[in-house]
């Protein structure tokens, strides 16, 4: 088993045994094969690119081939205790519909992204008058897949707007360490952000 | 064949013949007082005989899924592309059946064979069989192989449809189904496209209600017409346009007698290969028993309810460009086996090949399959 990068580590870590998990974007499947080995979950992913697709099957992990962007329609209302997008909703054209959806098959969502409220992204823009990139936007403008990224700020905006309840918030450094100084200001300091959160009482 | 097989074939191969005494009772209501079974088997089985895995065949295929009966064979058995070493169906992990279904006309008890009633070949009295009897049939066969698991049972098209059966029919004999450019039914198209088939061939003044046998003749033109409807419904129209467009064999007759399209010399020439070792009566059979799969009908029209009872893990893979079974049919087993939180994967493959595509050697069709063998192997290690 592959050490799972620390944002996993906090994921899995909100996950209950024996529960229905849903990764949308699952990537090669590192997570949701961590998932199921060490906590029973029912698990499926959905990912777009057919190598990552092959890697999934390879290890055994529920995979369906499928583009985010023609939304969940295979899926019924709260087939899903947990709905997780892992480094996917900045990649996805219609993040604000894709969250609609994902609450709609899943009770509890689970997202995390790379902030571009991070000040060393934001000095990247300010001095240098360039797009930022860096470790979490390897990626130039024009051949990047990340195509709607968003800050802390903004993603917490939309959950208010949409009348999505956030949960708990974890941020990560640069080390991907989660380190209590980022609480100072998240949105300045913390290059990854996570979050749990679930249909607002009024919402949806 | 050339003088030496591929290093990736299972080679030269023989096939073998299961007679079964018991009666077998049919869906139809009737019964089979004995049957024989023909097939062929590829690798070999271990020792917990937990390595087999059932291939089953689709409209016109037999038991002859891989490799070749002589030196003299031009081609392989139907399903080269992944079966052998080192292919998706690996013979050197796993040990590979495939039987020819009740019905046929390649060696298992069908209409040309000997009714022991009448002492003539059944002809029309050979019983409509449908997919579950043919589970049923290869039950035994596997009871009679001495495996009481398989690690999957796979095929594409109708043999898709069959592993399905399998799965929903046997739950606890089986750990994988591998389904593939398959329906949970046919549509009234399919059924339409049937029908078309089998008119050809009882149209046929050859066709002697079913008795030809008796005459010593046989349905043929009606049988090549079927053949050459069926096969236009395999490709997709990309496919038939990039193979034939509308080039001409030479310059228009203004003749209907001869040949003026290069696609209607393909379609002819597949008809009459067809036509050379394939009867008429199975076509009728199979055609029906495609028509009548249905697993729904049993759990009052709710496939969802249907796929319920399975307890294996199922793989179902289709193709962008087939027609005949597409991959929103798939998607409809799919949607099915999630609704019940079964394990299941799903992959659409690109390809420009049309239902025919599983057949082919498609790379990422080829990978998708082998990742997903690759597991299926793992397993067996515990």
């Amino acid at each position: 088993m592959n050490p799972l990068r620390r944002e996993l580590e906090i994921v899995a870590d909100w996950i209950e045994p024996g529960s229905r998990v849903l990764d949308l974007g699952c990537g090669d499947g590192t997570l949701l094969q961590y998932l199921v080995q060490r906590k029973g979950v029912i698990a499926y992913g959905l990912e777009i690119d057919p190598r990552k697709v092959t890697r999934c099957m390879d290890r055994g992990v529920n995979v369906v081939r499928a583009d985010l962007d023609e939304g969940l329609a295979d899926f019924h209302r709260d087939s899903f205790d947990h709905v997780i997008m892992s480094q996917t909703i900045q990649a996805v054209r219609y993040p604000d519909k894709l969250l609609e959806d994902l609450l709609r098959v899943g009770r509890n969502g689970i997202v995390t992204f790379p902030n571009i409220g991070y000040w060393r992204l934001r000095t990247q823009l300010l001095f240098r008058g360039r797009m930022p990139r860096g470790p979490s936007l390897p990626n130039a403008w024009y051949n990047s897949p990340n195509i709607h990224l968003c800050t802390i700020r903004d993603f917490e905006r939309l959950c208010a707007s949409m009348g999505i309840e956030i949960l708990e918030r974890r941020t990560l450094d640069r080390a991907h360490r989660a380190n209590p100084l980022l609480n100072i200001a998240p949105n300045l300091l913390a290059e990854v952000a996570i979050y749990r959160f679930v249909r607002g009482a009024q919402s949806l | 064949m050339v003088r030496s097989p591929p290093a990736d074939s299972v080679g030269l191969v023989t096939q073998h013949k299961a007679i079964f005494e018991e009666p077998l009772a049919l869906d139809c209501g009737r019964e089979l007082p004995r049957y024989e079974l023909v097939y062929e088997t590829y690798g070999q089985l271990n020792r917990d005989a937990s390595n087999a895995i059932l291939v089953c065949h689709a409209l016109s295929g037999n038991h002859h899924a891989a490799g070749y009966h002589s030196e003299h064979d031009r081609k392989p058995g139907w399903w080269e592309t992944c079966i052998g070493p080192g292919k998706p169906l690996d013979t050197n992990r796993f040990f590979i059946v495939c039987s020819n279904n009740l019905g046929g006309c390649h060696g298992s008890t069908g209409p040309a064979s000997i009714n022991p009633e009448s002492g003539k070949p059944y002809g029309d009295q050979f019983p409509v069989v449908t997919v579950r009897d043919w589970v049923r049939s290869q039950a035994r066969l596997a009871a009679r192989l001495g495996v009481t698991q398989w690690a999957a049972v796979a095929g594409g098209s109708l043999g898709g449809m069959q592993a399905l059966q399998w799965a929903i029919d046997f739950p606890e004999r089986l750990r994988h189904a591998i389904v593939i450019a398959a329906a949970p039914r046919l549509s009234a198209q399919n059924i339409g496209f049937n029908e078309v088939a089998r008119q050809a061939i009882m149209s046929d003044p050859e066709f002697h209600g079913g008795r030809y046998y008796d005459y010593g003749v046989a349905p043929r033109r009606g049988l090549a017409v079927a053949r050459m409807l069926g096969h236009i419904t395999y490709l997709s129209d990309d496919a038939m346009r990039a193979k034939f467009g509308r080039d001409l064999r030479g310059s228009m007759s203004f003749d209907f007698d001869e040949v003026d399209f290069e696609v209607e010399s393909y379609l002819r020439y597949q008809g009459q290969r067809f036509v050379q070792d394939f009867d008429a009566n199975t076509y009728l059979l199979m055609t029906k028993a495609l028509d009548y799969f249905d697993p729904a009908a049993h759990f009052g029209d709710d496939f969802s309810a249907a796929v319920r009872p399975i307890q294996c893990a199922t793989l179902l893979l289709s193709f962008s460009s087939d027609w005949r079974f597409a991959p929103a049919r798939s998607r409809e087993i799919l949607r099915a086996l999630l609704e019940n939180e079964k394990p299941v994967s799903y992959v659409e493959i690109e390809a420009t090949q049309g239902h025919d595509a599983f057949l082919m050697p498609i790379p990422h069709y080829l990978d998708a399959f082998s990742a997903y063998m690759n597991n299926v192997a793992r397993e067996l290690e515990g």
